[in-house]
């Protein structure tokens, strides 16, 4: 299928090319199989019954009966948000747009039969199936760090349970203890998290426990809103934090869950609390329906179909689209193409050119919030980057307060979005 | 749409285009723009000796000293939510945008307390900011203040207002913005824009796109809407309840 972008320019009008011809439909309606309830899959579902107008069978398979989402869970760990306050039912999800959620697991795409398989044993015809599973961890990413340490070395980067213990982890640290992080290689599920975790651990810590030292391996040269972190380490955390990056060997690193060790650069450290964030790649049921290249799902920026199966979209962390961030943001911006893209697709209605957006907000210490945002649209070759913004360093403290409110009014809109 | 009336004229009447190239002008004669401060502000603002703020319901607050003063300054006055925003935005009242404001207060602050239809002739806000700045420091007395001479630009020309917005395409483009603004309206840290006039949506996205008012994440998002696309939008949004 080609999409033709000569309809969009020269009017700047709204175009309404059509991505191929409507499906005729042999047996009933069109069906869209969704797979992965979070910021990408949960939008899509929704947009995509609730533009329909019941046009489409839409299906969500999501195992969580209760999502708590990974965006804010930093600001749990610094004690300025409940936990019960980041998670969200599908109830309305259900109700308002009809959507059949299905609190199950997928564990095998036939593509040739266009069959979704459930660990239930449920096999679910498709005609469209998005796949929005987020992330998984790349294997022996970490020497020494598998699953099965997970407990001892929590990752939290999936939140609920590892972010609640992770918190508990820090609160029993002993006077004077050291936190540890092993950050991750690009790319990775929210660029600016590790560091946004730092700072909130700090802010924990600064309260709790004054004398305790923060480590961090980074692999990384450099990463996002760097400076402003920076700056506010200095200002609010000054001497807490040792960020140790690849030329003085965190791109080297290894642990022991065992005896609370972490090598790094053959230096063996003891430390109190690792906080392990390993490598990471596609949910695996991309894996699993043989649309990924290496570790990620390539996408058509257009219409965010999988460039290996067309009949399948893969939305947020888990593909490789270009120039936007791994985001909820961004997962939530990629669907609404998705869905409009699939709604033209199965039923005709009017498609347009694709536009993405995101922005992440970040909190530094107590009403201090920064932010990076930009602006995309597809190109054949990717999603590409139009225009872009960063907070500055040294902003004054009212339009850093603005930020900060600014970002819970963004999650209260966009968790209304997500979920209704 | 609705209410264009007078901008539409202005444009008609000077042949302008949308934000016609940037020419300087001196802000014109204080003693006319005196006159015109008393009819048209004098009721509601005070400037010059012994100035304060109104007590009347609807008052504004005094202009001295306004010029380069941060927006939204004086802890004893009361401001509408629209102004505060432009203040934490870190807007300034630079002589570009009290122009923009006294072109239309809603282009550059929707949601403000100031009733007022606008002032459409360019030679008219000149004189009554050239009154103004009277009250103010000026560059001969600290050489770093800003000039006293205006870019002059057009507000929006006639071809860009009388665009029928595409609700179809509304619907899309809309679906970008609630990620942030509900579409139930409720507000929290980032205003509500459902339900909007049309003509206050389009000229608030306007001045976005061309940058007069402050906030990156709306100049970004705005400065890539085409007018059509700026239109379907505000289209949309109104019909929201």
């Amino acid at each position: 299928m080609k999409f033709n972008r000569r309809g969009f320019i020269g009017t700047g009008m709204a175009a309404t090319a059509v991505v191929g011809a409507p499906m005729l439909m042999a047996e009933g309606k069109p069906r869209v199989v969704v797979v992965g309830g979070g910021a990408g899959g949960a939008t899509a579902a929704r947009y995509i019954a609730r533009d329909s107008k019941g046009a489409i069978d839409v299906t969500l398979v999501e195992p969580s009966r209760s999502y708590y989402t990974c965006f804010f869970s930093n600001l749990y760990i610094g004690g300025f948000r409940e936990m019960a306050s980041l998670a969200h039912s599908y109830g309305k999800l259900a109700s308002e747009t009809g959507v059949n959620v299905v609190h199950d697991w997928a564990i095998g795409i036939d593509r040739d039969a266009r069959t979704a398989t459930l660990a239930g044993g449920a096999v679910l015809p498709y005609d469209r199936l998005v796949l929005s599973p987020g992330i998984d961890f790349v294997e022996d990413a970490v020497p020494g760090w598998d699953i099965r340490q997970q407990n001892r070395m929590p990752h939290a980067y999936k939140a609920g349970s590892q972010t609640e213990l992770l918190k508990a982890q820090i609160e029993a640290m002993p006077q004077g203890g050291t936190f540890a992080m092993v950050a991750p290689p690009n790319p990775f599920r929210c660029p600016p998290g590790p560091y946004e975790r730092v700072s909130m651990v700090a802010h924990l810590l600064k309260e709790k426990n004054p004398t305790a030292k923060i480590l961090i391996a980074d692999p990384k040269n450099s990463f996002s809103k760097m400076a402003l972190f920076q700056e506010a380490w200095g200002r609010y955390y000054d001497g807490m934090i040792d960020w140790i990056g690849p030329d003085f060997g965190g791109g080297d690193v290894s642990v022991n869950a065992e005896d609370m060790t972490l090598t790094i650069d053959g230096e063996v450290t003891k430390v109190d609390v690792c906080n392990v964030i390993p490598a990471m790649k596609a949910g695996r049921i991309c894996a699993l329906a043989g649309i990924t290249e290496g570790n990620w799902a390539p996408v058509i920026g257009h219409t965010m179909q999988s460039r290996i199966d067309q009949n399948i979209h893969v939305l947020g962390d888990a593909s490789a689209q270009g120039d936007m961030p791994k985001s909820g943001f961004a997962a939530n911006s990629q669907a609404k193409v998705a869905a409009m893209a699939i709604r033209g697709a199965l039923t005709g209605s009017k498609v347009f050119p694709a536009k993405f957006s995101n922005t992440c907000w970040s909190l530094l210490a107590t009403e201090d919030g920064v932010k990076v945002g930009a602006t995309y649209e597809a190109t054949d070759e990717k999603i590409a980057k139009v225009d872009g913004f960063v907070s500055q360093t040294g902003e004054n403290t009212e339009m850093r307060r603005a930020t900060y409110e600014e970002s819970l009014g963004w999650y209260a809109g966009i968790t209304s979005d997500i979920f209704g | 749409m609705r209410g264009w009336a007078p901008l539409v004229l202005l444009a008609v009447l000077t042949g302008s285009a949308t934000f016609a190239e940037e020419t300087a002008i001196g802000i014109g004669d204080p003693a006319r723009g005196e006159r015109l401060f008393q009819q048209s502000c004098g009721s509601c603002h005070q400037v010059g000796d012994g100035a304060t703020h109104g007590t009347d319901e609807g008052a504004g607050p005094h202009l001295n000293n306004i010029f380069d003063r941060k927006i939204a300054q004086f802890a004893d006055f009361s401001y509408s939510e629209g102004i505060n925003r432009a203040r934490r935005d870190g807007m300034v009242w630079n002589l570009g945008n009290l122009d923009a404001y006294l072109t239309n207060p809603k282009l550059l602050v929707s949601g403000t307390n100031m009733n007022f239809r606008g002032m459409e002739d360019a030679g008219d806000r000149g004189d009554v900011l050239a009154f103004l700045r009277q009250f103010s420091s000026s560059p001969q007395d600290i050489p770093e203040a800003a000039p006293t001479a205006l870019k002059q630009e057009v507000v929006l020309g006639p071809e860009v207002l009388s665009i029928v917005g595409d609700p179809d395409y509304g619907e899309y483009l809309a679906a970008e913005c609630t990620t942030c603004h509900r579409r139930d309206g409720d507000y929290q840290g980032i205003p509500a824009i459902t339900g909007w006039y049309e003509e206050d949506f389009v000229l608030a996205m306007h001045a976005y796109k061309r940058q007069i008012r402050p906030h990156p994440v709306m100049q970004m998002m705005a400065g890539r809407l085409s007018d059509e696309e700026i239109a379907a939008l505000a289209t949309y949004f109104a019909a929201l309840e």
